[in-house]
């Protein structure tokens, strides 16, 4: 097999540039699909048989909550391609994740919240989905801190790889907190092996808003990525004959 | 062995020790992260009822009792294996009704009734329209077969039809 393009990725000025030819061609299909996903999702599904028009918070909410899993992974799997592979670009990618996570993470938690107040009864309960996601927010906070922390970017790396790849664990108890232990959370209603509980109507604008969000997470983290390639490549020569050409 | 391969062992050494401390943490503390017992846990004794813990089950239809002129009611939980009855002063959420998800916050009684000052609605995974809701109510006669928790079907090995209890319904 040719792993020219794998090594290739390795080289910041080659990583620069395709991240910003690529930027529009996921930032565009995004913000069409999560207004679309907008318009199905809000005006065009039917309310629920018992939340009514409470129920449509799941539009932001489970996309958020998904996406905060699915950026923290890809956050990890950066950090140990960069650990293994001694490769900065990858190390580059897996900080550029961090705070988008984080805000996902935020927004899953408090769209949570708003929900839980008038159907469950409560904004917050200490349940094991609930508290390993609040978890999950804390790894995104403590990981940003120790780069923060850490002024040589080379030891900023490595430490925050390895917090990065322990955090991971919570991943999986995230995913399946509802199925091994009783919590209040409602078991998954779309990511299962059995058809999805909703009817297409309400499974569609859904399923629309996921792929929307994935997508703007990948062109938020192209942006951030060029962003962070130029910050540690400021002294080398390519980035200086890009600023003075 | 080169360099790389030894940072390939090292990071799946990370991976696999954090998991094993993870899962034997967790295991430790089975008790305190479950969320509520359920009434069989209950009667088995395995829910800690000399002090305040959460029961949750479904609120078993026609046992609902608001008394009149108050905020107090009673009504059953159930896992469609045990019962355990409910006290409770107060109000309780929107979700709040016969056969859907109750997690209760309280104090069993020397009487086994459950006395309750905090009242949890949990919703389960299914969403539907109000029209399609009301066909599938008129085709069952009334009754709906709704899974009032897959999860837990799946995790004891044995779905709702397993059980001795009829098939779990939501009536509304």
């Amino acid at each position: 097999m040719d792993w020219t393009w794998f090594h290739r990725l390795a080289s910041p000025p080659h990583v620069y540039r395709i991240a910003g030819t690529l930027t529009p061609w996921f930032a565009w299909p995004a913000g069409l699909l999560i207004v679309a996903a907008l318009y199905g999702g809000l005006v065009l599904a039917p309310p629920d048989y018992q939340q009514g028009d409470g129920f449509r918070i799941i539009y932001v909410h489970a996309p958020s909550a998904w996406l905060s899993l699915m950026i923290y992974s890809t956050m990890a799997t950066a950090a140990a391609i960069g650990l293994i592979w001694r490769m900065k670009v990858a190390h580059a990618a897996a900080a550029s994740c961090a705070a988008v996570g984080a805000w996902f993470t935020v927004v899953s938690l408090v769209t949570g919240m708003l929900w839980g107040k008038p159907m469950w009864g409560t904004y917050w309960v200490w349940d094991p989905r609930l508290t390993a996601q609040l978890i999950l927010l804390f790894l995104y906070l403590g990981y940003m801190g120790l780069r923060a922390g850490i002024e040589d970017t080379a030891r900023a790396d490595k430490a925050s790889a390895v917090l990065a790849i322990v955090g991971i664990v919570n991943v999986p108890i995230i995913r399946f907190s509802v199925e091994w232990w009783n919590s209040i959370h409602q078991a998954p209603s779309v990511m299962k092996m059995d058809r999805p509980s909703m009817p297409a109507d309400m499974l569609v604008p859904l399923l629309m808003m996921l792929v929307g969000f994935t997508l703007y997470f990948v062109a938020v983290l192209l942006v951030r990525l060029r962003a962070e390639i130029l910050r540690r490549e400021r002294a080398s020569s390519w980035v200086r004959e890009a600023a003075t050409a | 062995m080169t360099p790389r391969q030894r940072r390939i062992v090292l990071v799946v050494g990370i991976l696999a020790g954090v998991s094993l401390a993870g899962a034997l943490a967790l295991r430790a503390f089975q008790d305190n992260v479950m969320f509520f017992f359920d009434p069989t846990q209950v009667a088995s004794g395995e829910a800690p009822t000399g002090e305040r813990f959460r029961l949750g089950g479904m609120v078993r239809p026609g046992t609902v009792d608001r008394h009149s002129g108050t905020l107090d009611m009673d009504f059953v939980v159930t896992d469609f294996k045990h019962d355990v009855k409910v006290k409770y002063s107060g109000v309780v959420p929107d979700l709040f009704r016969e056969n859907q998800g109750v997690v209760a916050h309280g104090r069993l009684g020397a009487d086994g009734v459950f006395v309750a000052d905090e009242i949890l609605a949990k919703h389960d995974e299914n969403y539907m329209a109000p029209e399609v809701a009301r066909s599938i109510k008129d085709k069952h006669g009334g009754v709906m077969p709704v899974d009032p928790d897959p999860g837990r079907a799946a995790r004891q090995g044995a779905g709702p039809a397993a059980s001795p209890a009829p098939a779990p319904a939501t009536r509304f």
